[in-house]
């Protein structure tokens, strides 16, 4: 059986009949990382010791014919921002390259109850700070699609490992747009809950108002299942929902014609690359063919989102990343004769560039006399931008776009200049802004390179946001060759 | 848009040593970015109340009972000094 061309749903399918074990899956995948690795560096940490013994029990218990969760056994990868007890979680950073945590985040915890293998964790941009990757302590990752490319970020590890077929499926998180971008430039699917949905709990915080955990994955059917692993209330998340739960496996199965879809104006045309537009287009004309109605949206505020999202992001994460004090744990700088040079030396060492540059952006629009002009006036802003998107639902079941506004670019193309590599996420932060589901399907090829569709939809309209992907993903019929060319 | 002087003095607030030269470099970088992110003062924004966050819930309360924490070795685990029971660090002044 050739275990590379199973989808996630597939392999836990193939478990349940007996015709694989975990345990073939798992030093299947093994072998692959260590043969694609030394051209990705998707990997920050490898636990296949961990994963092995995981797999081990899944098929003992299956073997004694124990009732078991839907994907037992099927291996997963998770960005290393998700907090795992006894293996070393970094978020891409120095000031916690040895840091070991003394307990399970809540996403982690729901991998194990379900028994899900662990191979390891993904690489990302410091503190997910980053639309390519390049930020990370650990090295660049690099697009299997060209090696002198970016996977894009801040979950670039998780996309590319999914995409070169390191690992069935991951995890990633957004907090601008950081499962969907790399999802597009990788050609895999990747899907932003409703803020509040997955919990936070044991996720490295970089804006908690903004920060999510999503399925990163070769098929929305693969990424409906893994939210329904993940989702739901949790009393250590203050902000977490308390919803139910769907069963987005039945949900993705419903009809979706007749649906009316709004394609946001500031988001198309000008600024978007020609063949990103084309490929774009060709896929409005197939939902057309398919009984979707297609209109066009004005979203005025969309052009000021990219501003908020600058000035609010930075100023939670310079107030989430004080902690990184040198005391409890973490990175803590040498030869330093008091609390006073302590901070400074080991944050200044502890922190790259982008990290440094994005605390005193927050600091600054934090502090007296510019909170007002800046932070202030950024949240009001942030009101105005969901007072339009709830207006557009009114009218729309769903709004879309392009991903972003390029295909993956080169290495170091962007690294020179800050403010260029922050406006490749022109298109995804509105949805983290307004709290919306939204997710990216890959819809086509430009230059050889993938190009994402981004589909929006209204808060807790998740199961319909994976059921509109679905048709796209069936109208695409896009084809992962990277998954053969390794 | 930033001068050095309060690139220093924010770098202090977020406790970060700068050298001269991430001074200028910084200057330069955060100015062209306030710029841009300066453009929202452009939006008639009368009248809307400061959105914090997305989810609008306050206050979300749970009982007050005793639950397990991290056991004190736990916690100590990952300190990078540590003298018996507590984190050890240099004299604060």
């Amino acid at each position: 059986m050739d275990i590379l061309k199973l989808s996630a749903v597939d392999l836990a399918k193939e478990l349940e009949k007996g015709s694989l074990s975990s345990k073939e899956i798992v030093e299947f995948y093994i072998q692959r990382i260590e043969k694609i690795e030394p051209q990705l560096n998707a990997f920050i940490t490898r636990s296949f010791e961990i994963a092995l013994e995981q797999a081990e029990e899944v098929d003992r218990r299956r073997g004694r014919g124990e009732e078991l969760p839907s994907y037992a056994g099927v291996p997963i990868g998770l960005k290393d921002l998700i907090v795992t007890r006894d293996i070393r979680t970094t978020c891409g950073s120095k000031i916690l390259e040895n840091f070991i945590p003394p307990y399970d985040g809540t996403v982690a915890a729901k991998v194990k109850e379900n028994c899900l293998p662990v191979l390891g964790k993904l690489n990302m941009d410091e503190f997910a700070m980053g639309s390519s990757n390049e930020n990370s302590y650990f090295g660049p990752v690099r697009n299997p699609w060209d090696l002198d490319r970016v996977p894009g970020g801040s979950s670039g590890g998780s996309a590319a490992a999914v995409a070169a077929g390191e690992v069935p499926w991951a995890l990633g998180s957004d907090t601008g747009g950081s499962i969907r971008q790399p999802a597009s430039f990788c050609g895999i699917f990747g899907f932003k809950p409703t803020y509040g949905l997955v919990s936070r709990y044991g996720l490295i915080a970089f804006a908690s108002s903004l920060d999510q955990i999503g399925p990163m994955t070769r098929t929305v059917e693969d990424g409906a299942a893994l939210m329904e692993i993940i989702a739901g209330h949790d009393p250590n998340d203050a902000t977490s929902l308390e919803v139910e739960v769907p069963k987005f496996t039945e949900e993705i199965k419903k009809d979706v014609r007749g649906l009316k879809i709004g394609v946001i104006r500031e988001l198309t045309g000008d600024g978007i690359e020609a063949g990103v537009q084309d490929c774009f287009n060709t896929m409005l004309e197939e939902l057309e063919q398919s009984d979707v109605i297609v209109e066009e949206v004005s979203l005025p505020s969309t052009s000021y989102a990219l501003s908020a999202y600058y000035l609010i992001a930075p100023a939670e994460a310079s107030s989430n990343l004080a902690r990184y004090d040198g005391v409890r744990y973490g990175y803590r700088a040498e030869g330093v004769i008091n609390m006073m040079e302590l901070y400074l030396k080991t944050r200044s060492e502890g922190f790259g560039d982008e990290v440094k540059r994005r605390i005193m952006l927050g600091t600054y629009a934090l502090s007296a006399g510019y909170y007002e002009a800046f932070y202030g006036t950024a949240l009001k802003a942030r009101r105005l931008i969901r007072n339009e998107y709830e207006q557009a639902f009114e009218r729309f079941d769903l709004l879309v776009s392009p991903t972003s506004p390029t295909v993956a670019f080169k290495l170091g193309e962007k690294t020179t200049d800050p403010l260029t590599m922050y406006l490749s996420d022109v298109c995804t932060v509105s949805a983290n802004l307004a709290g919306l589901p939204a997710a990216s399907v890959p819809c086509g090829l430009s230059q050889g390179l993938p190009v994402g569709f981004h589909i929006i939809g209204p808060a807790l309209k998740d199961g319909l946001v994976l059921r509109f992907a679905r048709l796209v993903e069936e109208l695409a019929d896009f084809k992962l060759e990277t998954l053969e060319r390794f | 848009m930033i001068s050095r002087d309060e690139v220093r003095h924010i770098a202090r607030l977020a406790r970060l040593s700068l050298t001269e030269a991430e001074v200028e470099k910084f200057t330069k970088q955060l100015s062209q970015i306030l710029e841009h992110a300066a453009k929202i003062q452009e939006l008639n924004l009368d009248g809307l109340e400061p959105l914090t966050h997305a989810v609008d819930r306050t206050n979300v309360m749970r009982r007050d009972e005793v639950r397990e924490g991290l056991s004190r070795e736990e916690a100590l685990k990952n300190a990078p000094d540590k003298e018996g029971d507590f984190f050890r660090i240099p004299p604060i002044v």
